[in-house]
């Protein structure tokens, strides 16, 4: 759709945690791994709680897993 | 392609598939009496009836034969429960569709106030219930691939 601003680092970040799959983290953070796709194509912006579950889980800050903005200038 | 996405097409397939089948059933059978008989409405009154029951266990068997294909043909487990996604396509898909019906509702209601027979009220609203449910499923199928 093309509007959404919000990106993510969810991919790399999967394969530094021991190349975890998106059905562990979906599993970790109590989504589908549909949704895990969805956000690393950048189709879906999460909602604050999932957005800070998936942080968590990656044991960071928010903002070093998600960031604001154009995905080009990142 | 996704389970979601795959779902939505088997739906959408399978609404049509009932619907045509169903009306290709039940039309021989339409009353030869006058246009506004009672014997007439009773049939389609009968006609909307059935087709819901008909359209809801035709839908359960459907999802079920989905299931048991989706495990063999991919080895994946379909998933348990509906996370905030799902739910959010949920609801688009539902209000797209509620408004579909909605508009051939009306539509219905204005074929009366310009004086259209009685029949042709009712087979509006059933093509407008089955447009609603195509709308829901080509609504979930457009978001889970284009995202949300």
């Amino acid at each position: 759709m093309g509007k959404n601003l919000v990106g993510n680092h969810i991919r790399k970040l999967r394969f530094n945690h021991d190349e975890m799959t998106q059905q562990q983290l979906a599993d970790k953070v109590g989504v589908t791994r549909q949704t895990i796709v969805a956000l690393e194509k950048g189709n879906y912006s999460p909602s604050l709680e999932l957005a800070f579950r998936i942080a968590h889980a990656f044991n960071l800050p928010l903002e070093e897993v998600f960031f604001y903005g154009d995905n080009t200038k990142v | 392609m996704t389970y979601q996405e795959k779902k939505s097409i088997v739906s959408l397939i399978s609404a049509t598939l009932i619907f045509v089948s169903y009306c290709l059933y039940m039309y021989p059978q339409y009353p030869e009496e006058g246009l506004e008989s009672i014997e007439t409405f009773r049939y389609l009154g009968s006609f909307v009836l059935i087709l819901t029951l008909v359209s809801i266990v035709a839908h359960i068997i459907i999802s079920i034969i989905f299931n048991i294909v989706f495990r063999i043909t991919t080895r994946e487990k379909e998933p348990k429960f509906a996370d905030e996604l799902d739910k959010l396509i949920e609801l688009k898909a539902f209000r797209n569709s509620f408004f579909v019906f909605i508009l051939g509702f009306l539509i219905a209601m204005g074929s009366l106030i310009i004086y259209q027979p009685l029949q042709v009220m009712f087979i509006i609203l059933i093509i407008s219930g089955f447009i609603s449910d195509v709308t829901g499923s080509i609504t979930k199928f457009y978001h889970y691939r284009r995202g949300v």
